[in-house]
């Protein structure tokens, strides 16, 4: 089994203009999929939101502090899920079913050190 | 078992490279899980091949003997594998157990490590250009300089990208095993697709001085071939196997001796190959009788109309637009929708072609695309439309870099009275 980092990757203005159904179908849609993993033989590890790249901040050099992400893209990354998959076919089954209406996901193997 | 002379043994050998390759690597990677350390077993079998067959004759399955060496290696390396080779990342093994939706022995070449290895080389999750690649390098065992050849890019860009392809494949796990039977078209189609981009960078150059690149295309049929022994059923692969064969079919009559194109239209049918015209046009039935048509199938099929008619004036063009017609229903694109357009010129008469072709001029896909200008020109020419056509000569002359397609058309703006610029 290998570690993979499912990165989505979205558009933030359709989040900023949600209205309260829109939230709860995408929350439902969440639920769905973490359900679902495991029929994939795949197990989720753990996985969060990011608020908006509005919120955040950057470090430079260990001491330039800057507004803003580093890179200002259309489509920023919103939030992830850690997965334990046994290899790539399995994982990129899991982010296709992950839901990203606005954007997409990228799935990364997790580097390890033994 | 007689003794062969060296140059007999050397070209059994050669042979036996182009023929069993894939076979010998695939069935390494298998004891290896690592490609590099598998493409070394194989290189060493097939150089031991040399000195051994020089003394005990040429073996009846040389690619059997191939294949037990090279494993043999294999089982050595691994057994010698060091402390750094502990935390090389090694290729995912098959599942031992089928799971609901594998596939079981209904098809004999499904066990085949051959399919394994080129499903592996054309993942999605790899670049195109890697998967061409990779294919050439693993399937056909070309040299990276071959292969960079191939493809008009440096020795050193193709190694780079050669190796950031196997690296991912290590790293991200892409799995060494048959994709289940639901992935399996999916899969089947990039690999088809892969072969299909072989054959047309072989049989008509982007770049360069020869309009056909003869290696490039026999590697192509050699490796639709295998598909077609290892997937006998399907009707996708015996579709591209089929356009490969008819279009291959007029590989003698497309240049003229001093190395000008000729179109079809000025070709020598009686010098096209028959027999490659046979096999196809079979196929092609076989792979129509299918529902929805594989889209090469249809390809094939306006191939065939090609091949089967005795003459040009003979071609049955309503026939090609009909075909056209569907394969723009289940496959949009404008280059099929570009080729629809051409052919509704010679069926319905030079305006009707036009008229189609000046509605594509929007397409923003086909606005580099020098067959455009090109069928414009050709239409404007037999309207007698002199100094449009001159316009979209020049025009297509900006968008081609094949120095025989340059001449055509330089041959064709100087026959109206123009130069190009």
């Amino acid at each position: 089994m290998s570690k993979y980092l499912i990165l989505i990757y979205e558009a933030e203005a359709p989040y900023e203009t949600a209205t309260p159904e829109l939230f709860g179908e995408i929350t439902q849609e969440h639920d769905t999929f973490s359900a679902q993993v495991e029929q994939h033989g795949v197990t989720l590890l753990g996985g969060e939101a990011l608020q908006p790249t509005g919120t955040a901040t950057s470090v430079r050099g260990g001491s330039e502090v800057t507004d803003g992400p580093f890179v200002e893209t259309k489509e920023a990354l919103g939030g992830y899920y850690l997965i334990d998959a046994p290899d790539l076919d399995a994982a990129l089954a899991v982010g296709k079913l992950c839901p990203a209406r606005f954007g997409g996901v990228e799935v990364r193997p997790v580097m390890t050190f033994d | 078992m007689t003794v062969p002379d060296t140059s007999a043994v050397a070209a059994a050998v050669a042979d036996a490279h182009r023929r069993e390759w894939a076979l010998v690597l695939a069935a390494t990677v298998r004891v290896t899980r690592d490609l590099d350390a598998a493409e070394e077993c194989a290189q060493d079998a097939f150089a031991a091949a040399l000195i051994d067959w020089q003394v005990h004759g040429v073996p009846a399955r040389p690619g059997a003997w191939l294949t037990t060496t090279a494993k043999r290696r294999a089982l050595n390396v691994v057994r010698h594998r060091g402390v750094e080779h502990r935390y090389l990342p090694l290729l995912v093994e098959e599942e031992t157990t089928p799971g609901p939706g594998d596939l079981v022995d209904d098809e004999p070449g499904l066990s085949d490590d051959r399919l394994r290895l080129i499903v592996t080389c054309c993942h999605p999750a790899l670049d195109r250009s890697a998967q061409v690649a990779l294919t050439l390098r693993l399937m056909c065992g070309l040299s990276t300089a071959d292969v960079a050849r191939a493809f008009l890019v440096g020795e050193a860009t193709m190694a780079a990208r050669i190796t950031r392809a196997k690296k991912k494949i290590a790293v991200a796990r892409i799995p060494y095993r048959v994709p289940s039977a639901a992935e399996l078209p999916e899969r089947v189609d990039a690999v088809l697709s892969v072969v299909h981009l072989l054959f047309t960078t072989g049989h008509t150059t982007p770049a360069g001085t020869e309009l056909v690149r003869r290696d490039l295309v026999l590697r192509a049929v050699e490796l639709c071939r295998m598909l077609r022994r290892l997937l006998p059923r399907d009707p996708a692969v015996a579709g591209l196997l089929a356009l490969l064969l008819l279009t291959d079919a007029r590989r003698d009559t497309r240049t003229a001796p001093d190395g000008r194109l000729v179109l079809l239209e000025e070709q020598d049918r009686s010098r096209w190959d028959r027999q490659a015209i046979a096999e196809g046009a079979a196929l092609v039935r076989e792979a129509l009788s299918s529902r929805p048509p594989p889209r090469y199938a249809l390809q094939a099929a306006i191939a065939a109309v090609h091949a089967e008619s005795p003459t040009w004036n003979d071609t049955d063009w309503h026939e090609i637009v009909a075909l056209y017609g569907v394969l723009t229903q289940l496959w949009p694109s404008p280059v099929v929708a570009l080729n629809r357009a051409v052919a509704i010129g010679f069926a319905r008469g030079a305006a009707a072609g036009l008229a189609e072709l000046d509605a594509l001029a929007g397409e923003r896909q086909l606005a580099g695309y020098g067959y455009l200008p090109a069928a414009r020109a050709d239409f404007l020419r037999r309207l007698g439309r002199v100094a449009e056509a001159r316009a979209a000569y020049t025009q297509a002359l900006s968008l081609t870099e094949n120095t025989v397609e340059r001449d055509f058309l330089t041959g064709r703006l100087g026959e109206l009275g123009g130069t190009p610029v």
